[in-house]
């Protein structure tokens, strides 16, 4: 067994394990504390597939920014715990063995038809090549964003606004 | 750049013929590409992020696997940027400015997100996707 594929279990188990949690922690502060585990992990896996510059954004990011509204929001709310984690009577429950089935199966047709190759070589996700290709290639797709933003922004701060009396 | 010349190396890989029998070949493409494990571990991340949106009850856990099933799909489209990073196709550094893109609007959809939670829960004393019923008919 090789260094990459100790570092690939390794850090698989870190990302299942912890998405598992998120679903069975009864309290929802415990289900972002793990969800933050999880981009962790996936962050590490970025690495190792030599995107180094998306490693630190999945980290920032994700981990940092997003969570922290989540964590924030939660303690703002003051949610009680709830009876059960996955509720078992959920009609819905059986709608997602027919799905997963669906996504394994295609997932298999995939991989046993196409002869994949083993990913060599140390080129890799720089800074520079990523911004390089942000700013020229994709200008107006980056530019685009930049409006998304502000207009979430501005729609987030109307909506959470206290209503005068 | 022309849609469909980025599209010719992945039709010309789905056009191979494969040989042998379908667990030979399984277990052929485990051991010859890392891709392969990464392609199933995104498979299960997004799995078990459609069950915790198809069973879970508390909307801010619904938002949160919403953000598992986004980074299954980021991380596939990392790994096919690492597969034709070495197959030197030049778009290859397409999904990784994919994934930035998924990140931002994922980053919006969390600040909307909750901003209509926490909208709702002033108005109905509620987060419980069970109990917001007002458009139910």
């Amino acid at each position: 067994m090789t260094f990459e594929q100790i570092l690939f279990i390794l850090f698989a188990g870190i990302v299942v394990g912890g998405a598992a949690s998120v679903l069975l922690q009864r309290n929802p502060l415990y289900s972002a504390f793990s969800l933050i585990t999880t981009f962790v992990g996936l962050a590490c896996l970025y690495v190792t597939l030599k995107a180094q510059f998306l490693g630190v954004v999945q980290i920032v990011v994700y981990a940092g920014a997003i969570m922290m509204l989540f964590v924030f929001v939660i303690m703002l709310l003051n949610i009680r715990d709830e009876d059960t984690a996955v509720d078992p009577n959920r009609f819905l429950v059986y709608l997602t063995i027919p799905l997963g089935a669906i996504l394994l199966g295609a997932l298999l047709y995939v991989v046993t038809k196409v002869n994949l190759a083993q990913p060599t070589g140390d080129e890799g996700g720089t800074v520079e090549r990523i911004g390089t290709n942000l700013l020229t290639k994709y200008l107006l797709p980056f530019e685009a964003t930049s409006v998304l933003i502000l207009m979430a922004v501005v729609g987030a701060l109307h909506l959470a606004k206290r209503e005068k009396e | 750049m022309m849609i469909s010349e980025m599209w010719t190396p992945v039709l010309a890989l789905l056009q191979q013929e494969p040989s042998g029998s379908f667990g030979q070949r399984l277990v052929q493409s485990f051991s010859q590409a890392s891709t392969t494990s990464f392609l199933f571990l995104s498979a299960i991340l997004f799995t078990v992020g459609v069950y915790g949106v198809l069973t879970r009850r508390n909307m801010i856990v619904i938002f949160m696997s919403v953000e598992l099933m986004l980074s299954a799909a980021n991380l596939n489209f990392i790994t096919f940027s690492r597969y034709w990073q070495t197959q030197g196709n030049e778009y290859a550094y397409n999904g990784q400015i994919m994934t930035i893109f998924v990140i931002v609007v994922a980053a919006a959809e969390a600040a909307l997100g909750l901003a209509l939670l926490l909208t709702l829960y002033r108005n109905r004393e509620t987060v419980s996707a069970d109990e917001i019923t007002l458009l139910k008919w």
